[in-house]
């Protein structure tokens, strides 16, 4: 049996309405879909939000039985160095997996997860960990940039406990002109909205979906929730109509709470029916993307493992921070000059050989133990810093991002060079040993407090555009802590 | 282990103004600091067989090695060496200095400390040298101002002793009040208008719950000493100034990955200890008159007077608050105005502090002068940052043992 071992969801912190959108351009561009959106902060991308869901789905599970990891997103931070290889160093996955990048098409989540399928069924990997994450821009002002949402969402695919078994896909390809973006956009291009939803939204969705229906043997009321995404809202529920769906079967598709969250649209609504799914189930999931990828899932008894141990989409749905500043938007997707001073220019070289020698600890956070006396270290030692102990290299690895930690002390600086400032950060302290100086992610002045417990997060650390350089790092943040 | 106490002397020091000296490259402020000290020893420059220059930031102003010190001074091929140890390379100058005359190899050494820091083109220290920023560091470190750095021990003092952070405020800006009240006396300061505890306490806020009176100025300057044996140090004048104790003391890194408090500077303990230790000095408390203290910030000196052991743990803010530092108290702290007034030029901090312990314990610091016994002073500097700190503590005596 091939299906969805695990399952996990990362949606940022920061919401904004579509209301300060709208109070922004208005006098532009008619307001367009109501509701929220989801914004990743200044720190996140596809490669950072796609962590953090991979991280949401593979706790507990044993990462050497992970042989791949995909990574789907039509937003890649690097065009060039594979996205897919950061995401499985930050989740300290061996060297010896496959890792790809899926892109360039909102169906390359679904795209990812064929493969992933193709390679379990075929036996050349036992678990493969598919995460598909998107940070699309569009143009300040555009409709593009009011529906557009920052998500991620991850699945690991395999044949042993088995969640969701994978019974039926069907899919369907076009080079169809409706999103694209040539080597020198930033922006979304599109042709006309008209077009798009009646020659193909609304068809190729309904079409993969019968397809796939048609080979799993079953029918639109055997299925106990569909998920695809509202790329145009009337619409959305016309194509439900038209094949038989009553509005109960529709999986809730977040156009209003998180946006159109591209690559990973489709799975996030996937993983939102997973996490209250029953055994016995059968879950339709479509995408929408130059064609369309449909899937028919049946849920299993394993499913109810797996809810009791993820975040997932609820719980990161109900943990946000509503965005009232539109400028401080701007700043975070970079969509207007800001002046910092000449402080800010005041930087120097990133050696990546350093990066390259310290990947694990870096991009891991992986430190070390003291195999003589027991003492957790970070960054990775050579000496025991325990000066009743000090031995010399006996040190094994030790993982410091999966653990919880406690704010020692904290500060919230407004001299230190910060794209958001003031910079918070603080002194952590891990449960079960180990202390270090760490950034602090989602928070905002008066939040923190000594004593407070955080977690750990994969975030960009520092970007230099005069050199292409960005470093990744770990961040402690309370969100979601307790 | 040795000691260097009463082997080595000062007869001579010299300080420029601190201040953002516009007018002075860093060429200038080694030009005027080293003239006032030859000028005060009563030497010429030939006379000096080694030199010793603490300065951080080469890459500012004045560049590396020891050379910005002999091109400036056209030393005549003598030994020159910079130091470096953070905001302690001033303290560093002079042991290097101390520690080649009291070996015997040198009859006159000289110590320089200068920075140039306004030529950077904005307020605060520079990015550039701070962990986060530069080489490695930028991949493993938080992002860390020094403010950011040392404010993180006032959350933590105040958590631990459970001072509300408004009263907390007020005792650190007591702290900042009294240097200023000495500052406003010194000419050679580069803030001199007093303060009071309501202006400090609204003051906008630079690293939480750090202000901006918590937090010492950013400076230009320099300041220089002339060594010489113990035993030959009358020849040149009748006061000059004993060495009782030179220390450093550099964190092992348990602090920020292991064992610490958070709310004390451990080095400051060891260094301390040792230089009592060296000076034959058992209760600080009654016997130092005067203090010189690395205030960078004002959280800094309230757990400096803890860890030199001159308050008693969690107690030092009953001492501030009832003056007892205060340029008229029992033990006055800044009596020039400290880092607060000051400023921080790094490689000279270090030797400005002894500028004015030696002028003290030569009664010759005019309207700031301490009433009463006056004859042993200590200076403490400190580099880095609280969990990671190389601290340089110097203890300076009026009379030979």
């Amino acid at each position: 049996m091939v299906g969805i071992v695990s399952f996990g969801a990362y949606i940022p912190w920061y919401r904004i309405s579509r209301k300060l959108l709208a109070q922004a351009w208005g006098w532009l561009s008619p307001p367009g879909v109501p509701g929220e959106k989801a914004v990743a902060n200044y720190d996140e991308d596809s490669v950072t939000m796609a962590v953090s869901a991979g991280v949401d789905c593979i706790t507990g599970i044993d990462r050497e039985a992970i042989d791949g990891v995909y990574l789907a997103t039509t937003s890649p931070p690097f065009k060039e160095r594979e996205n897919a290889e950061i995401v499985a160093t930050a989740l300290d996955l061996r060297p010896e997996i496959h890792t790809a990048d899926f892109a360039s098409t909102m169906k390359a989540g679904t795209a990812a997860l064929i493969s992933a399928y193709n390679a379990v069924k075929a036996g050349t990997a036992r678990n493969v960990l598919v995460c598909a994450a998107d940070c699309r821009l569009g143009k300040a002002g555009s409709p593009y940039e009011a529906q557009f949402g920052d998500a991620a969402a991850a699945v690991l695919v395999g044949e042993k406990d088995v969640a969701a078994e994978i019974k039926a896909f069907h899919t369907i390809s076009h080079d169809f002109p409706d999103f694209w973006r040539t080597y020198w956009d930033d922006y979304e291009r599109s042709w006309e909205d008209r077009f798009i939803r009646e020659e193909a939204y609304a068809k190729f969705v309904p079409e993969a979906m019968s397809a796939a229906l048609k080979k799993a043997g079953l029918e639109p009321k055997d299925i106990a929730k569909v998920c695809y995404p509202a790329l145009f809202a009337r619409e959305y529920m016309a194509i439900a109509r038209r094949m038989g769906f009553e509005p109960n079967q529709l999986q809730p598709h977040m156009l209003d709470t998180v946006g159109n969250a591209g690559a990973a649209w489709p799975l996030l609504i996937l993983v939102a029916a997973l996490e209250e799914a029953k055994p016995g189930d059968r879950i339709l999931m479509a995408s929408y993307g130059n064609g369309s990828d449909a899937f028919v899932f049946e849920v299993t008894d394993a499913v109810t493992d797996v809810q009791s141990r993820i975040k997932g989409v609820k719980k990161h749905l109900e943990s946000k921070k509503e965005l009232t500043n539109y400028e401080k938007y701007l700043v975070f997707r970079e969509l207007t000059p800001v002046e910092y001073g000449i402080r800010a220019q005041d930087t120097g070289i990133t050696p990546l050989t350093e990066q390259w020698r310290k990947r694990r600890a870096l991009f891991a956070l992986v430190g070390t133990r003291c195999k003589r006396c027991g003492l957790p270290q970070f960054p990775p030692q050579r000496i025991c810093v325990n000066p009743e102990c000090n031995a010399w290299d006996e040190m094994e690895p030790y993982r410091f991002s999966d653990k919880k930690g406690v704010i020692f002390s904290f500060t919230e600086d407004h001299l230190a060079f910060h794209r958001v400032p003031p910079a918070i950060y603080g002194i952590i302290d891990f449960e079960g040993g180990g202390r270090w100086i760490f950034d602090f992610a989602d928070v905002e002045p008066g939040m923190c407090k000594v004593g407070m417990t955080v977690v750990m997060t994969f975030r960009r650390k520092m970007v230099d555009k005069e050199r292409g350089v960005i470093t990744y790092f770990w961040k402690a943040t309370p969100r979601l802590a307790e | 282990m040795g000691s260097i106490r009463d082997k080595v002397a000062i007869i001579g020091m010299g300080c420029t103004k601190f201040g953002e000296r516009w007018d002075a490259s860093g060429e200038d402020l080694i030009v005027e600091a080293v003239k006032e000290a030859l000028e005060d020893a009563n030497i010429e420059l030939k006379d000096v067989e080694a030199a010793w220059m603490g300065l951080f930031y080469p890459h500012i102003s004045l560049g590396p090695q020891g050379m910005p010190l002999s091109t400036t001074l056209k030393l005549p091929f003598i030994p020159v060496t910079r130091v470096e140890n953070a905001c302690a390379s001033g303290t560093e100058a002079v042991r290097g200095a101390a520690y080649a005359v009291a070996a015997g190899v040198c009859d006159v050494a000289l110590a320089v400390g200068v920075e140039k820091l306004k030529d950077i083109g904005f307020g605060g220290l520079p990015e550039r040298n701070m962990p986060a920023v530069e080489g490695a560091g930028r991949f493993f470190f938080s992002t860390v101002s020094a403010p950011g750095a040392f404010a993180q021990m006032a959350t933590r003092y105040f958590a631990k002793y459970e001072i509300p952070p408004d009263k907390g405020k007020e005792i650190l800006a007591r702290i900042s009040v009294k240097s200023h009240e000495a500052g406003a006396l010194n000419p050679k300061a580069h803030l001199r208008r007093r303060i009071t505890v309501e202006e400090a306490v609204k003051a906008p806020i630079v690293a939480w719950p750090l202000g901006l009176y918590d937090c010492c100025g950013v400076s230009d300057g320099a300041a220089a000493a002339i060594l010489v044996p113990a035993e030959k140090a009358k020849e040149y004048r009748d006061d000059p100034i004993y060495i009782k104790a030179l220390q450093v003391a550099i964190s092992s890194g348990e602090e920020l990955m292991y064992n610490w408090d958070g709310v004390h500077v451990e080095p400051t303990v060891r260094a301390a200890q040792r230089a009592y230790k060296e000076a034959g000095i058992e209760n600080p408390r009654k016997e130092l008159d005067l203090l010189e203290l690395h205030d960078c910030f004002s959280i800094t000196e309230l757990v400096t007077y803890e860890d030199i052991g001159v308050s008693p743990r969690g107690r030092a803010p009953e001492d501030v608050m009832s003056g007892f530092f205060d340029l008229k108290g029992e033990m006055p702290c800044q009596p020039d105005g400290g880092l607060k007034c000051f400023g921080h030029p790094i490689g000279a901090s270090g030797i400005r502090m002894m500028y004015e312990i030696y002028k003290q314990l030569q009664g010759k610091a005019g309207e700031r002068q301490k009433q009463g016994r006056c004859e042993l002073g200590l200076t403490h500097n400190l580099g880095g940052f609280p969990f990671r700190a190389t601290i340089g503590i110097s203890i300076l005596g009026a009379h030979k043992g």
